[in-house]
């Protein structure tokens, strides 16, 4: 609850801080702020406690979930300042936007009514809207705003009206009475038909194949910053948010709906994979290597009462890695219209340390030991072993050696080929931020129980 | 009030709003102006709110009706940012066919 407070208060004060003319301390404002919430945030660790008539629960779920969104939330403001540095007028819009969406974000993981639910969702899409077409004179991003847009109320409105479908079935909002009633013998058809489109309408947010298709054009025509933060926040929000409010209103999922999640898994992995072989663009890539982790962290939902840690590592281990390897595609591509593999031939002598990290970041989502992504795939098919889906695990265990393939194709750009021209300029926060995320990463990989055990 | 919908019975409302929802459902996947695009995700959202009165009434419960408020707000502050990309596709592109957003490809 007081992260919610804090975060809403934070992005008023960035707004403020535009009308007195102090465009300057903005962002290590915001990030010492974040930095503070954090605190507050951990603090509540532990603690099980309901606001408002139940609109919103503080649990370690909640609690964990939100310290990840607020790191992520942190990383991303510190690239802000060289990304943003040809618009410095519009910072302190750029910086709220983005503090609102982490509210959003929040709201998503702590509800316990659908109406809180409904609302975090749409202001993280808002948010994500704006940020999309906000270089408002480049075409491309005005159509990948448009795009977003889009498909995004398009999803929005299947999820209102499952909300209203499970309302009218329940007579109540409150997800801790909806599934003290689903447990009950009688229960009309709406309430099944509800839950289906609701959970249609956060896969479209995950962009899971086969509602994948917006993903790919959305992400390349962003500008880069915001391409991070969707591949990297909103990807994760949505998944903990489905996750959440699978495991709160139906807690036995039924045998149908367990093989609609494995078709899915199967299909976001394969599809994702294939697709990300054949494209030049990093960007886009990236989108396909995200559609296909998106497969691998559907997996969870099969066993919705024992996985909650193995999710948050997974999104863990996964939104680092991203925030590493986004971090050093930002250098890269500055100043250049384009994100092709050519920009990163011949890295690794120009900067060899960008290039160890976005190697150490590409190998962390295809899977290499020592990095975070191998452990989070190994928990994540032992449990789904465990569970008694072989076939699901096999297919995974494929698709993982497929990814290589293009992750791979990347890293050998940077080493093999030889450098196009010289890059002058060294932007510390680009660096920094590239080396924490990639030590945290390591970190957790060396000592999964620091984040497994949270749960 | 309640005698009317015990008249009619929830049903028929159901299969009101779940019509409303998919005209505006083949209004977003088949024209081409994006305004009309707009106003078809309008009437999926409305068509939701038109049920969610329904219900509210059917349960004699005033959360639904609330609930209708906050749907509303955030389907305006969503088509204020939608006109507003919308402005901007039409100077740098001078029309408004969504058929002509197709930059982006792979």
């Amino acid at each position: 609850m007081n992260t919610l407070i804090a975060i809403t208060g934070l992005g008023v004060l960035c707004l403020l801080f535009e009308i007195f003319n102090f465009r300057k301390g903005i962002i290590p404002f915001t990030i010492v702020g974040l930095l503070a919430t954090l605190a507050l945030t951990v603090n509540d660790y532990g603690t099980n406690a309901s606001f408002y008539n139940n609109m919103i629960v503080v649990n370690n779920f909640s609690v964990t979930f939100s310290s990840l969104f607020i790191v992520l939330t942190i990383f991303l403001v510190a690239l802000s300042h060289n990304f943003y540095e040809s618009h410095p007028t519009k910072i302190s819009d750029f910086i709220a936007i983005k503090i609102f969406m982490l509210s959003g974000a929040v709201a998503m993981v702590s509800f316990g009514n659908l109406a809180m639910f409904f609302l975090g969702i749409e202001i993280l899409s808002i948010a994500l809207y704006i940020l999309c077409a906000s270089d408002r004179l480049n075409l491309k991003s005005n159509e990948s705003g448009m795009k977003y847009f889009l498909m995004g109320s398009f999803a929005s409105g299947f999820i209102l009206f499952g909300i209203c479908l499970v309302y009218g079935a329940m007579g109540s909002f409150d997800v801790i009475e909806i599934s003290e009633l689903s447990r009950s013998a009688e229960l009309p058809d709406w309430f099944f038909i509800g839950i289906l489109l609701l959970t249609i309408g956060m896969l479209f947010k995950i962009a899971v194949v086969p509602f994948h298709f917006w993903a790919p054009d959305v992400y390349e025509g962003a500008p880069a910053l915001t391409t991070a933060t969707m591949s990297t926040l909103a990807k994760v929000v949505a998944m903990a948010t489905l996750f959440k409010l699978l495991s709160v209103l139906n807690a036995d999922i039924s045998e149908s709906f367990q093989i609609v999640i494995v078709v899915l898994s199967i299909a976001s992995m394969t599809v994702g994979n294939i697709m990300a072989l054949r494209q030049v663009n990093v960007k886009r890539m990236l989108a396909f290597s995200g559609i296909s982790h998106a497969g691998f962290m559907l997996m969870t939902l099969l066993t919705l009462t024992t996985s909650a840690s193995t999710l948050l590592y997974y999104a863990a281990a996964y939104s680092i890695s991203g925030i590493a390897a986004f971090a050093v595609i930002l250098y890269v591509c500055k100043n250049r219209d384009n994100e092709d593999i050519t920009n990163f031939h011949g890295l690794g002598k120009t900067n060899p340390l960008l290039a160890a990290v976005l190697t150490g970041a590409l190998l962390s989502m295809g899977g290499i030991p020592i990095f975070s992504g191998f452990f989070a795939k190994l928990f994540l098919f032992n449990q789904t072993i465990e569970a008694g889906y072989l076939v699901l695990v096999i297919v995974a265990v494929v698709n993982s050696i497929i990814s290589i393939g293009y992750y791979f194709k990347l890293i050998l750009a940077m080493y093999g080929k030889e450098p196009n021209e010289e890059k002058t300029g060294t932007p510390i926060l680009y660096y920094s931020v590239a080396v924490v995320a990639i030590v945290i990463n390591i970190v957790i990989g060396l000592f999964p129980s620091l984040v497994l055990d949270l749960m | 009030m309640d005698s009317v919908l015990n008249q009619i019975g929830i049903e028929n409302y159901i299969f009101l709003s779940v019509a409303l929802f998919c005209i505006g459902v083949f209004g977003v996947l088949y024209r081409r102006n994006a305004i009309i695009v707009f106003m078809s995700i309008e009437i999926m959202l409305n068509a939701v709110n038109l049920l969610f009165v329904a219900f509210s009434t059917y349960h004699q419960d005033a959360q639904g009706q609330v609930f209708v408020f906050f749907s509303m707000a955030v389907a305006a502050a969503e088509v204020a940012v939608g006109l507003a990309i919308l402005v901007a596709i039409f100077r740098n592109l001078g029309s408004i066919d969504v058929a002509n957003l197709k930059n982006l490809k792979g």
